[in-house]
């Protein structure tokens, strides 16, 4: 049921008209002419061209602070959970915490989510390339699509490469018998690796969505919007596993 | 209500047929449909407090259709009368459905930062409901083991009825809710962040602003946490892994999978959770208590800075509290006095908070409509059960009163009662925003008084059954050993008073919709108002505080709207870019 | 504060008195901003109209009037935490008694077990794979374990007045709570942990022992009795349970040979 908001047009309605009216670029204006270039004072909608891009970058960043919150829950198990044990029969305090060896294969795994990282990076560079963009925002042709693609295309595989990857590992982890209901460190294992795979599947549909929109969207800041936010977030979820990593290599106790 | 609104001219489309209706991005309509899921769950959740109300005192009485309750029946409904009112009322109404409703109003945006994402969040939150509610019709019914599920009671099917598929709807439920809350909270941060009208400084924006935008930080934050926990926790149920599961598991003398992990861990991070959702859900109705006060007397919010940094700094603190839930547990001891600490440090800020609006109260000329006595009736109650906290928050005093009714009065009042008092000051205040018309007075004083006497004759009396030692969860009183005779009269008290509660809501029900067709029909602002969801202005550019009000401050009013161009120097007006500019440095 | 039950234990007086403390000053507290809510009701009219402007407050009033009452509500608060924290470290900071009566809860649903270490002062090893309520044997007891031999294990809690006591918690199946309002105690007994409470009591008398930590449809019938008695008739009392506890574990190890 639609709100009725009693509301008289009083003033007439101002046409949303976006980004006043400037080219997308990644340069801060300067001052020193254009007159009053504080972009904070005018109203919503006509605060120059990164408005939009800051938007969504803020949302990127709240979602990662839920995945960060979420990440570090799981991982708070890693370092409670060893301390967790029971009284035997004897007596004793026993543990069922056991070393988890590594399956070698996540070095290279890593190598590869690095590596996509850095094309990743190209990629979104290339969306902010002051003339290329330009050159787009006047509507000769797409120089900096056309750059970006291929990179942004090779992080796409490298991420697939990961994720294969990371299959392989459990993979062998499960032919050495260790599955995710094995032991607890198999079971914080294998949940935060999923959880992490889960992620990056989600990152990786970003990233396919932001390489058919720059071929797709008819704006240059909607398709700068969409790889700068999945490239974002593509980086969050490397730096997460460069931690996970971390602590699985030189944890384990 | 009728025709799609004006307010919003970039989103509503001319109507394009039933499916985009009814899958509107429209915020003020989305607003209207969690007030509606908000009135179905509350519904169902009091419905279920007075069975559970009319068994504690006649413990034979048999229901008609069913008969008389087991006690797996007593406990499913508390289960479920719990998950409805923390989640699906006091979250979603003070934190779903009056920002959709009023939160772009208010900071002169036309609309969300992302409409799709809010509308999804919506969706998602209906799931949930839906899930939740299918739980009382799977076999052996909805979950018993409280809305705090602890495990090992929650990891397995043989610890009671409704432990099985009940608990897996229950955790899927939670999912859900998270996952939509999630998703709404984020677009409330964007939308506070970056949508704010022209002039609307952050030292403008009206405290409920600033209300919404620490609880949504805080549902980022804790709802992410119980994302996690019921993930590890399903992972218990069905993927065989041991997060929460403990060594040497017996249940009905059949050894169970065998773990060796902690039941403590939940306990951290379900109250990790659990305490920042008492103040997302009670946060937006402090900041409505402080611009309703302003409004209904006239005068400003004194030290409009001191309260939000009160606000922020309740949210921040309200992160590091959660262990006072867990005193008892064994815990370490000196932890337990940690928690302590942060407990009675976050009782300062609310104190602080309840003192200005006591002190605004005696500093003009009060305007006794209904709203205004029902933010009276959230200060009273506030008070009432905010007193209580500094004494549950010592752990030597907690370890006799932990999950006795002395608890169960203290959250009722202070989370439930005050909550819900503010909900109605919301719907009392915005309802002619809505329809364009008043709610009718005296019903509303009538509800008021009633309600008033109903809720402190409900909850009041359970501190004597928490002093005298009555746990939480009983679903009757006289046990084995223990019967506690002399609660009798009390109990029944509290029932007689809790069915009055209840039926003084059908005076509101009967109210909102009599007043939508026959109320007094109000031109804009009727309450004279100075925030921007008020403004007749659809771009308005702001000039001027949230709440100046007091005479003088207009040429022929006591009030200066936010949207109002100030031609006079009275108030801290100047040109909007300047201003703005000098507050930056 | 007759709403509370007769107390019976040592560290019950005090935590009685800084309840009715905590309380008193709460609840006039209490009656106090509820007064001025009715006066501000009340006196509103009398308030001149809107033509007043705000009164020009100067600094000693704003102290007075904002900055005073949230100091002295604080330094309540402070007062409230140091005096609740005295009593927590005498209860729970302060290192163990040295002589205790040593008892061990076991919570299973929806049942309380009290285990005495009997003569050796030790208990029998306990295996979840032996419990078997039916046959007599509810905590899983050792039989092979000759520490167990002279274990008793009682459905009620009999304990001498005057005595410090030493509570083990333990849990089989889900979480449940030790509460017995008597003696002011309240403490979670979590499966796969073991927890320790302790108290004296001093009171003779009967206090009844709750579950209040929701476990199961049974929670509320899930209650005990602690009989609190002289030190001569606790000694009887265990010597006679002792006594049968070895006469049950040899008739069953020679029923085994």
């Amino acid at each position: 049921m639609p709100a009725t908001f009693t509301r008289h047009q009083v003033e007439t309605e101002r046409r949303d008209t976006g980004y006043g009216g400037k080219p997308p670029l990644d340069r801060r204006p300067t001052g020193g002419g254009g007159g009053d270039e504080n972009w904070d004072s005018r109203p919503s909608g006509r605060r120059g061209p990164r408005e939009l891009l800051m938007r969504y970058r803020l949302a990127v960043l709240s979602i990662l602070t839920a995945d960060f919150v979420f990440f570090a829950v799981l991982i708070s198990v890693f370092f409670v959970r060893p301390t967790d044990g029971h009284i035997d029969a004897t007596a004793g305090f026993v543990s069922d915490w056991h070393p988890l060896s590594v399956p070698p294969i996540l070095w290279l795994n890593t190598a590869v989510l690095l590596l996509s990282a850095v094309t990743a990076e190209i990629a979104r560079r290339q969306l902010f390339h002051e003339i290329d963009i330009m050159e787009e925002w006047l509507g000769l042709g797409r120089p900096a699509v056309r750059r970006a693609a291929p990179w942004l295309l090779a992080t796409v595989a490298l991420g697939g490469l990961f994720l294969g990857g990371q299959w392989v590992a459990w993979h062998q982890l499960a032919q050495e018998g260790l599955t995710f209901a094995t032991n607890p460190n198999s079971n914080f294992f294998y949940l935060v690796t999923i959880a992490h795979g889960f992620h990056l599947l989600l990152g990786l549909g970003a990233l396919v969505f932001a390489l058919a929109a720059m071929f797709r969207f008819k704006r240059v800041e909607r398709r700068q919007i969409a790889v700068d936010c999945s490239v974002w977030y593509w980086h969050a979820m490397g730096v997460f596993w460069a931690f996970i990593f971390a602590l699985l290599i030189f944890s384990q106790h | 209500m009728s025709t799609p609104s004006a307010a919003s001219p970039h989103t509503s489309p001319p109507a394009r047929g039933f499916l985009s209706r009814i899958f509107t991005t429209d915020a003020s309509s989305l607003g209207i449909l969690y007030l509606w899921m908000g009135l179905v769950a509350v519904i169902t959740g009091t419905l279920l407090s007075l069975l559970m109300r009319i068994h504690r005192v006649w413990p034979d009485y048999a229901f008609p259709l069913y008969g008389t309750l087991k006690p797996e029946d007593y406990l499913a409904l508390v289960t479920m009368h719990g998950t409805l009112m923390v989640f699906f009322v006091l979250t979603v109404v003070p934190q779903s459905a009056f920002p959709n409703l009023i939160l772009p109003a208010q900071i002169g945006a036309t609309r969300m930062a992302f409409p799709r994402i809010n509308a999804a969040g919506f969706w998602i939150t209906l799931a949930s409901l839906l899930v939740l509610l299918a739980a009382f019709f799977v076999p052996q019914g909805a979950p018993i083991s409280g809305w705090t599920s602890y495990p090992p009671f929650s990891s397995f099917a043989a610890a009671g009825p409704g432990q099985g598929t009940g608990m897996d709807l229950w955790l899927v439920s939670i999912g859900l809710f998270c996952a939509g809350a999630i998703a709404s909270s984020i677009n409330y941060l964007v939308t506070i962040a970056t949508r704010r009208a022209e002039g609307m400084t952050w030292s403008r924006m009206p405290l409920t602003v600033w209300s919404w935008l620490v609880s949504s930080g805080l549902t980022v934050i804790a709802f992410s946490a119980l994302t996690a926990a019921a993930v590890m926790l399903i992972a218990d149920r069905h993927l065989g892994t041991s997060f929460f599961l403990p060594a040497g598991e017996v249940i009905n003398g059949i050894r169970q999978r065998n773990g060796s992990g902690s039941p403590m861990l939940w306990l951290h991070l379900f109250w990790f959770f659990g305490h920042p959702e008492v103040y997302i859900s009670i946060l937006p109705g402090m900041g409505l208590a402080s611009s309703l006060l302003a409004n209904f007397t006239r005068r400003p919010v004194p030290g409009y800075r001191f309260m939000v940094a009160a606000t922020l700094l309740i949210g921040v603190l309200g992160l590091g509290v959660w262990g006072h839930h867990i005193f008892v547990s064994g815990m370490n001891p000196y932890a337990g006095t940690a928690f302590g600490l942060t407990t009675m440090a976050i009782a300062v800020p609310s104190s602080a908070e309840v003192l200005t609006w006591l002190a605004m109260l005696f500093r003009g000329r009060m305007r006794l409509t209904s709203p205004m006595l029902f933010t009276l009736g959230f200060l009273s109650f506030f008070i009432a059960g905010g007193l209580t906290g500094p004494i549950l928050a010592q752990p030597a005093l907690d370890s006799y009163l932990h999950n006795t009714f002395f608890v169960v009065a203290h959250f009722h009042l202070v989370m439930a009662m005050a909550g819900v008092f503010s909900v109605f000051a919301g719907i009392y205040y915005w309802y002619p925003l809505l329809t364009g018309r008043r709610m009718n007075e005296m019903l509303g004083q009538l509800h008021f008084w009633i309600s008033l006497v109903g809720a402190y004759g409900t909850f009041f009396p359970m501190h004597l059954a928490g002093l005298a030692g009555e746990p939480r969860h009983y679903a009757q009183l006289s046990g084995t050993v223990e019967s506690f005779a002399s609660l009798i009269p009390v109990e029944r008290g509290i029932t007689y008073s809790a069915l009055l509660l209840a039926a003084a809501q059908l005076i509101f029900l009967f109210n909102v919709l009599w007043s939508a067709g026959r109320g007094q029909s109000l031109g804009e602002n009727p309450w004279q108002a100075t925030t921007l969801e008020w403004s007749p202005i659809v771009h308005p550019i702001v000039c001027a505080g949230p709440y100046v009000y007091g005479p003088g401050v207009a040429a022929d009013s006591d009030f200066l709207p936010q949207w109002a161009r100030s031609a006079s120097n009275t108030s801290s007006a100047g040109s909007p870019g300047r201003q703005s500019a000098a507050e930056r440095e | 504060m007759r709403w509370l039950p007769p107390n019976g234990a040592l560290h019950g007086f005090a935590l009685d008195r800084l309840l009715r403390w905590n309380l008193d000053v709460v609840f006039w507290l209490f009656a106090a901003s509820q007064v001025l809510l009715v006066i501000a009701l009340v006196w509103r009219r009398r308030v001149a109209g809107a033509d007043t402007p705000v009164p020009s407050r100067s600094l000693a009033t704003r102290l007075l009037t904002e900055w005073l009452p949230l100091l002295a509500i604080a330094a309540l608060y402070g007062w409230m935490l140091v005096t609740g924290h005295q009593l927590w470290a005498a209860r729970r900071e302060a290192p163990p008694a040295a002589e205790t009566v040593r008892v061990e809860v076991t919570g299973v649903q929806f049942q309380w077990y009290f285990r005495y270490p009997g003569a050796d002062g030790r208990y029998g090893a306990v295996q979840p794979e032996l419990i078997n309520a039916p046959q007599g044997n509810p905590l899983g007891i050792d039989p092979g374990d000759a520490y167990g031999a002279d274990d008793v294990v009682s459905s009620i809690l009999m304990l001498p007045a005057g005595h410090a006591v030493d509570l083990t918690l333990r849990s089989q199946d889900v979480i449940h709570g030790l509460f017995i309002p008597g003696m002011r105690l309240k403490q979670d007994a979590i499966p796969g942990m073991i927890g320790h409470l302790q108290f004296t009591p001093t009171v003779p008398g009967r206090y009844s022992i709750l579950c209040s930590q929701v476990c199961g449809l049974g929670h509320g019938r899930m209650q005990a009795m602690l009989r609190v008695v002289a030190e001569a008739d606790f000694d009887r009392w265990m010597a006679a349970r002792e006594r049968a506890a070895l006469e049950a574990h040899t008739a069953s190890s020679e029923a085994a040979r």
